[in-house]
């Protein structure tokens, strides 16, 4: 099935071992393997290899070097919420648990260098080291001169060491404006469908033929292909979902060659998994519980929309949501007793022509939102504390946001954060009318 | 003071302990000022002794009301760390995604309430599921760094590794130092996790882990708890979560989401690549409109407590609750505050205990507190109502008035005892009527019960009305309710309420089968007429004659006794719930100055900044400032000068002829000669007291300089005078 990997220096049986870890990606390990070259050779300083979720970048990478015992240091960026954090993981990986301890409290890319060097000499190596820095995107992040530094580490440490980057993203994306060492660029293409069949068909039930198996992802494939290509998430559906299409069989209604029939007992249950458990409306759990019991299906997240709220923190969401979606010149046809008649036509400039709905909320200041709110409510209120504090909180709910903030005593502004249903819910539990008082349904 | 040294600086001088006055303890603050010592230490005990009650109360309500969503919540903990347990050995394991278990906890938008569930949540967590439970609030995690150093701090500060100086010194330094040297990652906690669970579970049991007890299992989760999931930054949450699910095959992770609002904000916040990382499930808490519900109904309408509130002070607080906050502990704030302002502001409060206490208090009343009963209004009305010769006892003769207070007392005591099962009766009856025309909520009918007759109430005689077409079934079985309502009363009056309605419900029984009978007569008679073929004109007329009979004809048994019932519910709401104002001495257990309540709850500090600006008066007491309605004294202090100049301009304010107008009006208090040449002309100092005025006018927000016009400035207000 795959080509035989090729690279001298390096034990076959080990090769061939890794040929078969590694289905579907022979191209790019091959190239790999090419471009490290035999364990003694300088390599290129820096690789970075980009392609989607679940491509295997990192698969290919650690197995190439763990299987052939190349020494290694893998960071997952996204961890390193310091820069000591790094550099410690990296030594500690590459010379062993004491090097990190020769880092300074607050260590600076000069340190690391500098201690890099120094144990460098302390034990000498031929072979190649290799720094895999995973999520490489958030590097850009932190310190400036950590990004071209690491692309020709080998320079500055003077050691037969490569980093390889790898990441979601392209390489356009990461070029510094102060220009850097340019590493050798490698995509992984996502897997086709016929790639993806392949290798979820390897991890079969142990106790089912693999053609039914086979079978079986080739149903789920045609479920899911459309919407969702990560492996991990499709490895993780298969699992969630064969049991349910083996139930015919254990029953023994069906038997294994009659495909159709599983696939029309299976194919209602793949497309409810789309809806719930794929995008975690259910976590996997339930979902399975939902499966053995064939009880009453469980409400997903969303369906919980409804938000109690306080009687005045309605009227002052509906209010923000007005001082949101209206134009403010448009507030004297709204909430004047006495406005006469304003044609809608007439008092229109161009731009507010296009509905204010398509351009999202504006931001209002609290006056605005104030006034309104006290000629929306339909009783007197008092200004007290609290329904100041009630503004506040709606923030700290996400139902409103504040915008900009440099002039937060003074005049702070808002913008309404709620969608037209969420608020038209809202509005009929005090039976309000908001539809009569938007401007854009005039 | 002295010092050894001989050189010459500045030294520091503690004051000794000993100079230092004891601080007064809160009694001290409840009888200050009062003339009688004896009497208000009493009453702080009683207030005391009786707020005690009251919280251990709601705190136990609270906390049944919480069972039921906290018992599947710890279940779902328990469920989703022992599946971690055990292990990979199944196919269907081995295949799946890792999921972090997470719970979504749905709270409500009463988030001064939250706290007191998450603490009881962490605590049953530590006590049966896992002694590692790190609760997160977002205003201490707004970096990702501040977060894993939280979570670290937490758990490891509750184990043996980190030892107790790091933990107790606050400092900033001395905490980063410590966490440097134990590294703030996840891989840390892994290490340090093993280690812990090792330690505790193989060689010898710490002395820390055998309290907690046995039923931790041996791999117990770490808990994270988000308090409030809307307020943390979305790119911190997610990258924690995608640190986590890194290490989640070592490490039993579980996460508490705390919701205010939706749900659905899981999926506003993080993306589906980081929410496939979570396994959720949803837990959705009581409503907080149920949960007050609960609490009014145990604390409020029950006759345990003396102390009572009026309808007013009722309706207070639960506007506050229901317009304003939904938060219940606010509510039993109030409900605590009425509770001191009444044993404070009253001082016949004394007599607002248990019935025993109270009957001994009123023998040691002194003159002055019999005199103050004399006055109460309800006292006076009672007096009234007696006879000539009594009414001059009871004015004059204290030891006579202290007996017939014990008595009224006694009759308190017992309206209470009476009123409340009566209520809950009536409350069942009308809350399945459509439209509840006596209010749906028990709060609501007691509310109107206490303000007047609740029997001369429109709504109560078209309730009458509604039950009197009521079907059978539907009333016998709230007639059965009631009697399980009456079952537990103990006076005399409610036990004979409760054998006359059991005799009622058997009547009611029997009915039946005396009914089916005549039922079976009734069909059989108008069917008969009708069976005889008749052209259509005499059909009507045969119809017609029917529908007269019918109206005409005499009641059936069912009927008649549900005339009887209501007939009996009616002169129970007519003897049982008058309103307290009826009774005497009622002013000893009701609180009912609800605007004192309202100011100290529901502030208003706009309208008391412009209240203090118009009319200084109101606060300063000083006659010199007492005007007329409308007009205002130029003696007042210069901000309450320029403050009412500046509501007779417009939206821009020209600063120098408010400043001259300023002039003129102070020199008017200076109270110089109109005709003088200086008169209303700018000196330096009327200008620099100007200048203060109109600054401290910006700085209480009502005026800002604006770049529109120059010499100007903006009002921030609206209205003018």
């Amino acid at each position: 099935m795959a080509g035989q990997l090729l690279q001298p220096g390096y034990e076959e049986n080990k090769l061939q071992r890794v040929s078969k870890l590694l289905p579907c990606r022979d191209v790019q390990s091959s190239m790999l393997l090419a471009l490290m070259g035999e364990p003694e050779q300088y390599s290129y300083p820096s690789i970075f290899i980009y392609g989607h979720r679940a491509t295997g970048k990192s698969h290919v990478i650690h197995t190439l070097l763990k299987e052939l015992d190349i020494p290694y240091a893998t960071v997952t960026c996204v961890e390193c919420v310091s820069l000591g954090l790094l550099f410690e993981q990296v030594l500690f990986s590459l010379f062993g648990p004491d090097s990190a301890t020769l880092l300074s409290r607050s260590p600076s890319l000069s340190d690391f260098v500098r201690v890099y060097k120094q144990l460098c000499v302390q034990n000498p190596a031929k072979q190649t080291k290799y720094i895999v820095l995973d999520r490489a995107e958030l590097l850009r992040d932190m310190d400036a001169n950590l990004l071209p530094a690491f692309l020709r580490l080998q320079e500055l440490v003077e050691d037969n060491v490569t980093v390889i980057l790898l990441s979601e993203i392209v390489w356009d994306k990461f070029r510094p404006n102060t220009g850097c060492f340019e590493p050798l660029l490698l995509h992984f293409p996502d897997y086709s469908k016929d790639e993806l069949q392949q290798i979820l068909s390897e991890d079969s039930h142990p106790s089912y033929s693999t053609e039914l198996y086979s079978a079986f992802i080739n149903i789920l494939l045609g479920v899911f292909y459309s919407v969702c290509r990560d492996l991990r998430e499709l490895r993780h559906l298969a699992a969630l979902n064969f049991a349910k299409f083996v139930e015919p069989l254990e029953s023994g209604k069906v038997n294994e060659s009659e495909t159709h029939k599983l696939w029309r007992n299976i194919e209602p249950h793949l497309k409810k998994a789309m809806q719930t458990v794929y995008l975690r409306e259910v976590s996997s759990v339930q979902w399975e519980q939902q499966m053995e019991k064939e009880a009453g299906a469980v409400r997903g997240l969303s369906a919980h929309g409804h938000v109690e709220l306080p009687y005045y923190s309605k009227f002052l969401l509906i209010a923000a949501y007005l001082a949101s979606y209206n134009p403010a010149r448009t507030d004297r046809r709204f909430f004047l007793k006495h406005h006469g008649k304003i044609k809608k036509t007439n008092f229109l400039k161009k731009h507010e022509k296009t509905s204010n709905h398509l351009l999202g909320p504006k931001p209002f200041a609290l006056d605005r939102l104030l006034a309104i709110f006290y000629s929306v409510v339909d009783s007197r209120v008092a200004p007290s504390a609290s329904v100041f504090s009630q503004i506040s909180s709606l923030v700290t709910l996400q139902l409103l946001s504040q915008v900009g903030h440099n002039d937060q005593l003074d005049a702070p502004k808002y913008k309404c954060a709620v969608s037209l249903d969420f608020i038209l819910a809202i509005s009929r539990t005090v039976s309000f009318d908001i539809v009569k008082y938007l401007y854009d349904f005039l | 003071m002295s010092t050894s040294s001989v050189s010459k600086g500045c030294f520091v001088f503690k004051p000794s302990a000993k100079k230092r006055k004891p601080s007064p303890t809160v009694e001290d603050y409840f009888t200050h000022g009062s003339e009688n010592m004896e009497n208000s230490r009493l009453r702080f005990r009683t207030c005391q002794s009786l707020w005690e009650k009251m919280k251990t109360d709601t705190e136990l309500l609270q906390e049944e009301l919480n069972r039921k969503v906290l018992d599947s919540l710890l279940e779902f903990i328990r469920k989703s760390s022992s599946s971690f347990q055990r292990g990979t050995d199944d196919w269907r394991s081995r295949m799946r995604a890792h999921e972090i278990p997470t719970a979504a906890l749905v709270l409500g938008v009463n988030v001064p309430d939250h706290d007191m569930t998450f603490q009881s949540l962490s605590e049953q967590l530590q006590l049966s599921v896992s002694p590692f439970v790190v609760s997160l609030q977002a205003k201490e995690c707004a970096a990702l760094k501040n977060l894993i150093q939280k979570v670290l701090e937490r758990l490891m500060g509750a184990g043996v590794w980190v030892n107790d100086e790091d933990q107790c010194e606050p400092e900033q330094g001395s905490t980063s130092v410590n966490l440097k040297r134990v590294h703030c990652s996840l891989k840390t906690l892994h290490d340090w996790y093993k280690t812990v669970t090792e330690k505790t579970y193989t060689s010898t049991p710490g002395e820390k882990r055998t309290s907690i007890g046995i039923n931790v299992q041996q791999h117990p989760p770490i808990v994270v708890i988000f308090k409030d999931l809307e307020v943390f930054s979305p790119k911190v949450l997610q990258d924690f979560i995608i640190i986590c699910s890194r290490y989640i095959e070592q490490l039993p992770l579980i996460f508490v989401f705390g919701i205010a609002t939706a749900p659905s904000v899981i999926q506003h916040t993080l993306p589906h690549s980081v929410s496939s990382l979570l396994g959720i499930e949803l837990f959705q808490s009581l409503s907080c409109t149920q949960h007050l519900a609960t609490v009014i109904d145990q604390v409020i309408l029950t006759s345990e407590f003396p102390f009572k509130l009026s309808g007013k002070v009722l309706q207070v607080l639960v506007s506050i609750f229901l317009y304003h906050d939904f938060s219940v502990r606010n509510f039993i704030k109030g409900l605590q505050l009425a509770l001191l302002e009444h044993f404070h502001s009253q001082p016949l409060s004394v007599l607002c205990c248990r019935k025993q206490e109270a009957l001994g208090h009123i023998s040691k009343l002194s003159h002055q507190d019999v005199e103050r009963i004399q006055q109460l209004p309800s006292f006076m009305r009672y007096v009234e109502q007696q006879g000539p010769q009594d009414q001059v006892e009871l004015l004059t003769n204290d030891d006579h008035v202290k007996e017939v207070c014990v008595k009224l007392l006694i009759d308190l005591h017992k309206y209470h005892k009476n009123y409340y099962p009566i209520l809950r009766c009536l409350h069942v009856l009308t809350s399945s009527l459509p439209k509840y025309p006596l209010g749906k909520q028990a709060r609501k009918l007691h509310i109107s019960c206490l303000e007047k007759n609740v029997w001369d109430n429109e709504e109560y005689a078209s309730a009458m009305t509604l039950l009197r077409m009521m079907a059978k079934e539907e009333l016998v079985s709230l007639l059965q309710k009631c009697s399980v309502i009456l079952k537990p009363g103990k006076t005399k009056k409610m036990r004979a309420v409760l054998l006359r309605l059991d005799d009622l419900i058997t009547r009611f029984t029997k009915a039946d089968s005396v009914a089916e009978t005549a039922a079976e007569e009734d069909i059989t008679s108008p069917g008969k007429g009708l069976q005889k073929k008749t052209n259509l004109f005499q059909l009507q007329k045969s119809l017609l004659e029917m529908k007269e009979s019918r109206r005409t004809k005499k009641m059936s048994q069912f009927e008649i006794l549900r005339d009887e019932v209501l007939e009996f519910f009616d002169s129970l709401v007519r003897c049982h719930l008058a309103p307290p104002e009826s009774q005497p001495l009622y002013e000893v257990c009701y609180y009912s100055s609800s605007a004192v309540l309202r100011r100290h709850l529901n502030a208003t500090p706009r309208t008391s900044i412009q209240t203090a600006l118009s009319n200084p008066y109101h606060y300063l007491k000083n006659e010199s400032l007492r005007t007329e309605d409308g007009t205002f004294s130029s003696a007042a202090p210069d901000i309450c000068i320029v403050y009412k100049l500046h509501l007779e301009c417009g939206r821009l304010i020209n600063l120098y002829d408010w400043l001259e107008a300023y002039a003129t009006v102070v020199s008017a208090a200076e109270g110089k000669d109109p005709e003088s040449a200086d008169y209303g002309k700018v000196d330096e100092l009327k200008h620099a007291r100007f200048i203060q005025a109109v600054s401290e006018l910006e700085f209480l927000g009502f005026i800002k300089s604006t770049k529109q016009k120059t010499d100007h400035v903006s009002r921030l207000t609206w209205g003018g005078c």
